[in-house]
């Protein structure tokens, strides 16, 4: 039998990330004063899956951590050792060393040897100095101890891994005794205790799961976007038909469009994954950026069971960091000022995931000093930014959101480091988002994202011009009202404006826009479109809306190039393509437009 | 030389249509399909060879005329209008001809090198001339014509 041992690899450094995490997180939870058996045995169990699977694949240095960590947990679930923050410090610190192990094994840059031998030290001295109270367990407690002692000793030989030792990777498989022969744990050795391999049962029950490649997964949401077109097409077929076939015809139809529904939003869940994937980092971020900053700051989340598009994960991730080091530099006082305010000293920083509608929303939310309006303003007029008299608090938070203001040292007095808010928003908008923010001074910000569910699908309203239909991407859109009811002012030349419950707005034609001879001239016999981007609004006037749709997105620039003012295109129901609007670059360029004219 | 970075064609399968009174025949594996002229959705802003794209089973295709672009014949569209859908290395695209006439096999020594020669299409595009009989077929290097910075169907940035 021979086993290429390579092709596990992959399967391993998968499932030692996702035990890292798991230990991260736990270890982050861990009452220092108090901790719970059940954690420690946890986190136990991963450092020693690790340690299992390091050894049986050859990767020694890794082991060897993983060992260093094994010996302290033993000793500290048995109550040998009394758990300190240093030791929760000291445990983080060797979960990234076996991260930068884990790169360099992948062949993602190089492990540092000397900090890896820093983490094992410190790991070891640890494990090694006296007991600080070598109570004597009460019988129950012993008992305990003992068990999970025993069924920690006979974890190690099994690894869990290979219930058959592969002859042909003979190699690892010395190493995989290798660790275990270094193991504290005496008279090491035996087969699995029941309760193992009941752990062991339970284990797979909870991961009945495969991992699929996620280009798979994008060719079967292509397809099922196909399938909807086509089914659209069908139906628009069926329409010619009179009579008895008619109606068999459109019952069936029914049962396709029925059917089709259905296995979209399979599909489509198959790309969603909980925001937790995004979160779960934040603990570990806010623990050690809050001790650098020497605050107190407590996380909490809140329905991390959200979910959302891979792909939006991803892009989310950026900026909600960046948001949340916002909060916790910015946002949160030092524990002195807060006490000073009659505020608990432990700040909160709060993230939270929930569907709304259509959208997903993420809010971060923090309870510290909040935003300072007449600071915001002051610094806006000195960088130049458009003001007007009797702002409100929403246009002026959105200020902070403009190129060009940097919101260090303005609002509040730490430095501020890295991208601005500007940046944030942009990369917000680039999948589909709008920000928004909530201040109150002295009770603290909240950020709200809104997200679309998925980055394949599109909800847009339709509208046509001349004999054109386009897509408008729907986040965009205020409303829309009839030119007929609405306030127009004619400007000199062709330029009009649209008065709206007291402000100006450009209005732009996508007739000329697109350079479309056919269609309404005049902005009073169409429809006006009132579309907001990056915090600027225009009015667009169009012939007509025809409705709205989910739309599938489809890239121009594949087989072509791109094309101003246009996103992409869809199919839609009838097979032909239609464009898909760049509201942001429509803004922008009304906005150049304006410029150029005064 | 304008062609001296275009070798002369060897022998091989040769799709030929009509443009204009002329004949040309382009490398029979550059062709995906060939179909009718539909539902092409227009682009603002673009020169008017180009004329807009289509949906081909799922795929954003831009569709050319080379009548326009060479100023042949007459554009006009009926339901015999043909699109000869290309597939260039990624790249999917159609353009509209006169007409498509058929597939023939050329031997190398049927092909030879192209002269100097007054015809609608750039000579440097033109990797030689094919003769079967009494036709001459002017043999182009589609590919390179497509891709050319005179389609504009291309630009450095764009791709997926």
């Amino acid at each position: 039998m021979t086993i290429d041992i390579t092709q596990f690899y992959q399967i391993f450094f998968e499932e030692t990330a996702e035990h890292l995490t798991a230990m991260e997180s736990l270890l982050l939870g861990l009452d220092v004063s108090d901790p719970s058996m059940d954690d420690l045995n946890a986190i136990f169990r991963a450092a020693h899956s690790i340690k299992g699977g390091a050894g049986a694949f050859g990767f020694n240095d890794m082991a060897e951590v993983t060992h260093a960590m094994e010996t302290l947990l033993d000793k500290l679930r048995k109550q040998e050792r009394k758990l300190g923050n240093e030791m929760v410090s000291a445990l983080l610190e060797a979960g990234d060393a076996i991260s930068m192990q884990l790169a360099a094994h992948r062949g993602e840059g190089e492990a540092d040897a000397g900090l890896v031998r820093n983490v094992r030290t410190r790991l070891e001295l640890l494990s090694a100095a006296e007991p600080v109270s070598p109570l004597p367990p009460s019988g129950v407690e012993k008992a305990a101890a003992e068990e999970v002692a025993a069924s920690g000793q006979q974890d190690d030989p099994g690894y869990g891994f290979f219930d058959e030792p592969p002859t042909a990777a003979a190699p690892p498989q010395q190493d995989a005794g290798h660790p275990a022969g270094e193991a504290p744990v005496p008279g090491a050795g035996g087969a699995p205790s029941g309760r193992r391999a009941a752990d062991h049962v339970q284990q797979q029950a909870e991961t009945t799961s495969i991992r699929v490649s996620v280009e798979k997964v994008d060719q079967l949401v292509n397809l099922m976007g196909e399938l909807v077109i086509t089914h659209a097409m069908l139906a628009q077929s069926a329409l010619q038909y009179d009579g008895a076939v008619n109606e068999s015809l459109q019952r069936n139809l029914h049962q396709l469009e029925h059917n089709t529904r259905d296995l979209q939003e399979t599909v489509m869940s198959i790309r969603m994954m909980p925001v937790s994937s995004v979160f779960s980092r934040f603990p570990r971020l806010v623990h050690d950026l809050a001790a650098r900053l020497n605050k107190q700051v407590k996380m909490k989340m809140v329905g991390e069971n959200t979910e959302l598009d891979k792909g939006l994960i991803e892009k989310i991730s950026d900026p909600l960091t960046h948001l949340v080091r916002n909060s916790l530099d910015h946002g949160i006082e030092s524990p002195e000022r807060r006490t000073a305010v009659g505020k608990p000293p432990c700040g909160t920083i709060t993230l939270k995931a929930f569907h709304q509608g259509g959208n997903v929303v993420i809010e971060v939310s923090d309870d510290g000093a909040g935003l300072n309006r007449s600071k915001i303003l002051a610094k806006a007029k000195e960088r130049g930014l458009p003001l007007r008299d009797e702002m409100s608090d929403q246009e002026v938070w959105a200020l902070i959101m403009e190129p060009g203001f940097s919101t260090a040292e303005v609002v509040t007095d730490v430095s501020g480091r890295g991208v601005g808010m500007d940046v944030v928003r942009r990369n917000i908008a680039g999948i589909g988002g709008r920000i928004e923010l909530d201040s109150a001074e002295g009770l603290g910000t909240r950020i709200i994202i809104r997200l679309p569910l998925t980055l394949a699908i599109l909800d847009g309203l339709s509208v046509s011009v001349g004999q054109e239909t386009y897509i408008v991407p729907l986040n965009a859109i205020i409303e829309s009202l009839p030119g007929s009811a609405a306030d127009i002012k004619a400007m000199g030349g062709e330029g009009r404006l649209l008065r709206v419950r007291g402000e100006h707005l450009p209005i732009v034609a996508l007739r000329r826009v697109f350079g479309i001879e056919a269609g309404i001239v005049e902005p009073e016999r169409g429809i006006l479109v009132l579309l907001e981007a990056e915090g600027r609004k225009i009015a667009l006037f169009v012939d007509e809306l025809i409705g709205q749709h989910q739309v599938v997105l489809k890239n121009l620039e594949c087989n072509f190039r791109k094309v101003p003012y246009v996103s992409g295109a869809t199919i839609m129901g009838d097979g032909r393509v239609a464009l898909i609007l760049d509201v942001a670059a429509l803004v922008a360029q009304q906005a150049q437009a304006a410029k150029m004219a005064a | 030389m304008a062609n001296e970075n275009t070798a002369v064609a060897a022998g091989g399968e040769f799709l030929t249509f009509m443009l204009g009174g002329e004949e040309y025949g382009l490398d029979i594996l550059k062709v995906q399909e060939i179909r009718g002229y539909d539902a092409v959705t227009a682009i603002a802003n673009t020169p008017a060879f180009i004329k807009g794209v289509i949906n081909l089973r799922g795929i954003i295709v831009p569709i050319v005329d080379l009548r326009i672009k060479f100023g042949l014949g007459t554009a006009e569209y009926t339901p015999f209008t043909v699109v000869i859908i290309l597939r260039l290395g990624r790249r999917v695209v159609g353009m509209v001809v006169d007409g498509v006439s058929d597939v023939i096999t050329l031997a190398p020594e049927q092909i030879k090198e192209a002269p100097e020669f007054g015809s609608a299409l750039d000579t440097r595009y033109i990797t030689g001339l094919g003769a079967v009989e009494q036709r001459m077929i002017i043999l182009v290097d589609i590919e390179r014509l497509m891709t050319s910075r005179d389609m504009e169907l291309v630009d450095e940035t764009a791709g997926c």
